[in-house]
């Protein structure tokens, strides 16, 4: 198991004598006892006893704009710092507006605890003013949540919903502590009693088990290694170079394993999936053996289940019991922290089965390689002289390299960043996955910036997903979080209209945001000097370098680039929603010839 | 298809909101519950629900068994084998009963080993404990007499080991 920051068990200080304070004193004592350093946050009625002593804090609030940026900050800090990420906000409209970022942190099993105000505990079942049951409403998107009506409780509910968040598989946790609760007074004492007797994370892997799957892994002809993003929370990506090594597998990185694994390793496919690489894609339903490490089969990866990786076993490692034969079956199920169990896996590995005792995948490697040289990802020059998205990223990240992190909104450049920018380290990728939530790109970069304050962090957004949290660029700049946005601006909503062009016969309902050719509402670049920020337009391949490289030299402020793309740029492989995997699709029309492996 | 019936014993913290996220979890997954009850245990801090779910439709028992116990408020998850468990309900029900067939249902009441518990001019109300057969085959046969109001309560498991289910959520 992993220390997190966030878990109050594994704290060593020494236990502090009870100190009579009030409920909202107990609650920064106790982020501060967790060892929070950075939380963000926007004040209102419900929560405003706390907001008094935070401003004595040595926490540091960064006061957002809008409290959905809360919540995708205190993502972006987590997945970026493998930190428990921390919001509080009021009650009613202001809770409810953290849902999305609860809901996406739990899809991606990213660890963040939101801290709510909440009416008075007389108050509760009125329909007071800003009265909202944020408990029963968060219940279908966090790990857990909980009501806090008396002071009493608040230093061990805090302690528990880190604990929660950041052990086991990782998730959202809601803390709702009423505005009753944070004016009454208690003894203080910490670390306080943890009580969840029904909160268990796995022990130890089954050696059976282990032994099992690296039986499987030393006699499989086609193996693959599918890398999900546990392997990036679980921090495994040491074990898992060591497992590649031993293995001389080929490795699949999903969208939340970016970096898991580095790219520019030649055991490294790429993404698997919808928008994958045909190697990742053809290696998978090849394989005679898929390793699953971490990952769980999301339907974005299998495409139609009952035609995935049909010839292979599964062995499936995660440490969520519920993953393992949810989707798929798994013919060696281990549940387990995924490093340890990497780690006893890559000790039976050599133990038991030296090099020259394993299959040979000489055969197996031909045909990677040849589906990788015969279908490359690259992209096609625009008909309308307007950039090509995919270029701007491949140069984006040739110019900030891999010591850069990237946060993505959702849509075509999310998938063209994944595509295009290569990743070498674990948490460099910080992109919402599972719920694909547009508008996750500027508060998620803010929270990574705040995370690495001396490292340069790229908001990639699209000009439809940035709209919807760009006053974050106030907090930026306000709080000297020098982010550096690139817009990939093809005034549609891009995706969107792609599934249009293939699926709906042209007819493009609803995804025009702009006039392309005429000028651009909002003018972006206005709109960033607006918040003061240095922004400029890109229009022609020539000065894509020189933009970039004038927005590396900018580190004290926020800079903005809007790159004017090509409306008609399509996201390529792909595989279409509900098909097998075998139909992907190359470019429109062109399907890649799988003919047999040697 | 037909139904696929398993029992779940599931014992979780006595606190509020609980029965809500078990209910939600089974609503949110598409689970089919064709029972629910709770009821406190002989340790006031832990409740005890019986669920009879439908596995044939949707999601593998396995599957559901899992999610349960990813709950946090849920301390233990087992299911009940049909052979080895002792499985109840209770039916309350109003029958018309006037001076002609008064005699003929109390005779059918007997039979079913049934109890009359209040008794009006052209009515009696009778319970029944019972498993789910015995309850419906009485139903049945008070039919032809006028069945006016039905009240049941879900099952309630309990193995028949020595064992105390209870018990069990100490060794962890």
């Amino acid at each position: 198991m992993q220390v997190s920051q966030g878990s109050a068990r594994t704290e060593t200080q020494s236990v502090t004598k009870p100190e009579r304070m009030t409920g909202a004193e107990a609650i920064v004592r106790s982020l501060e006892k967790i060892g929070i350093t950075e939380v963000f946050g926007m004040p209102g009625g419900a929560i405003l006893p706390t907001f008094d002593p935070l401003m004595d804090s040595s926490i540091r609030h960064i006061l957002i704009r809008h409290e959905q940026g809360a919540g995708h900050g205190a993502e972006g800090y987590a997945i970026s710092s493998g930190k428990v990420g921390c919001a509080i906000v009021t009650s009613g409209p202001a809770a409810l507006n953290t849902m999305t970022a609860l809901a996406d942190a739990n899809l991606d099993s990213v660890p963040i605890v939101i801290i709510t105000g909440q009416v008075a505990a007389s108050l509760i079942g009125t329909d007071a003013f800003q009265e909202a049951d944020i408990v029963g409403a968060s219940m279908p998107v966090t790990k857990h949540s909980f009501l806090v009506t008396q002071a009493a409780e608040i230093p061990s509910r805090i302690a528990e919903a880190f604990e929660i968040a950041g052990t086991g598989r990782p998730g959202a946790v809601l803390v709702d502590i009423t505005k009753s609760a944070q004016s009454e007074e208690l003894d203080f004492e910490w670390p306080p009693p943890l009580d969840i007797p029904g909160y268990r994370v796995p022990q130890k892997p089954s050696k059976k088990q282990v032994a099992a799957a690296a039986r499987a892994i030393a006699e499989a002809q086609a193996p693959v290694l599918y890398v999900g993003g546990g392997a990036v929370r679980g921090n495994a990506s040491r074990e898992l170079a060591k497992l590649v090594e031993l293995s001389d597998a080929p490795v699949v990185t999903t969208l939340t394993a970016r970096g898991a694994f580095p790219d520019s390793d030649p055991h490294n496919l790429g993404m698997p999936g919808m928008h994958g690489t045909v190697a990742a894609v053809g290696a998978l339903q090849r394989a005679d053996l898929v390793v699953a490490l971490g990952a769980r089969f999301d339907d974005r990866v299998t495409g139609r289940l009952d035609t995935f990786a049909p010839r292979a076993k599964v062995v499936h490692v995660d440490i969520d019991a519920a993953e393992i034969s949810k989707n798929r079956y798994a013919d060696i199920p281990i549940v387990g922290d995924l490093n340890q169990v990497l780690e006893m896996l890559n000790a039976a590995l050599e133990k038991e089965f030296p090099s020259e005792t394993r299959a040979d995948l000489g055969g197996w490697w031909r045909y990677l390689n040849r589906l990788r040289d015969s279908y490359p990802l690259g992209w096609t020059n625009t008909d309308d002289g307007r950039l090509a998205p995919q270029y701007v990223l491949k140069r984006l990240s040739d110019l900030s390299g891999p010591e850069a992190f990237y946060a993505t909104g959702v849509g075509q450049h999310q998938m063209w960043a994944s595509q295009f920018i290569s990743f070498d380290h674990p948490r460099h990728f910080i992109s919402s996955s599972g719920l694909g939530t547009m508008g996750f790109g500027v508060p998620a970069a803010m929270g990574a910036q705040v995370a690495n304050p001396d490292a340069v962090v790229w908001c990639i957004d699209g000009d439809g997903s940035f709209q919807m949290t760009n006053q974050e660029l106030a907090t930026c700049v306000i709080n000297d979080i020098p982010i550096k946005v690139a817009l990939i601006n093809n005034s549609v909503l891009g995706m969107v209209r792609q599934w249009q062009n293939l699926f709906y016969n042209e007819r493009y309902s609803n995804t025009k945001l702009n006039d392309h050719d005429a000028e651009q509402v909002p003018n972006f670049v206005k709109l960033a000097e607006a918040y003061g920020i240095p922004g400029r337009v890109v229009e022609k391949e020539e000065e894509v370098d020189e933009a970039i490289e004038w927005a590396l030299s900018i580190n004290d402020r926020p800079v903005f680039i809007d790159f004017r793309v090509s409306k008609d740029a399509m996201v390529w492989p792909m595989v279409a929603a509900g098909v097998s995997n075998d139909d992907i699709r190359y470019a429109r029309g062109l399907a890649p010839t799988w003919d047999g492996e040697e | 298809m037909s139904e696929q019936l398993h029992t779940l014993s599931v014992l979780v913290e006595n606190k509020p909101g609980v029965l809500t996220r078990v209910a939600g979890l089974f609503a949110r997954r598409d689970f089919n519950i064709k029972s629910l009850t709770v009821g406190e245990t002989e340790r006031p801090d832990v409740s005890r629900m019986t669920i009879i779910v439908d596995a044939k439709n949707n999601a593998p028992l396995e599957q559901v068994t899992k999610q349960l116990n990813k709950l946090i408020n849920v301390l233990k998850v087992v299911e009940m084998p049909q052979e080895d468990c002792v499985e109840r309900r209770l039916l309350l029900l109003k029958v018309t009963a006037n001076d002609e067939t008064r005699t003929a249902v109390l005779q059918i009441v007997e039979l079913f080993r049934a109890h009359v518990v209040h008794v009006g001019t052209d009515f009696v109300v009778i319970e029944s404990v019972g498993t789910l057969a015995k309850l419906e085959a009485l139903l049945a046969s008070l039919g032809p007499y006028g069945v006016r109001e039905v009240a049941q309560s879900g099952a309630v498991a309990i193995g028949r080991g020595s064992k105390s289910l209870t018990d069990q959520i100490k060794e962890k």
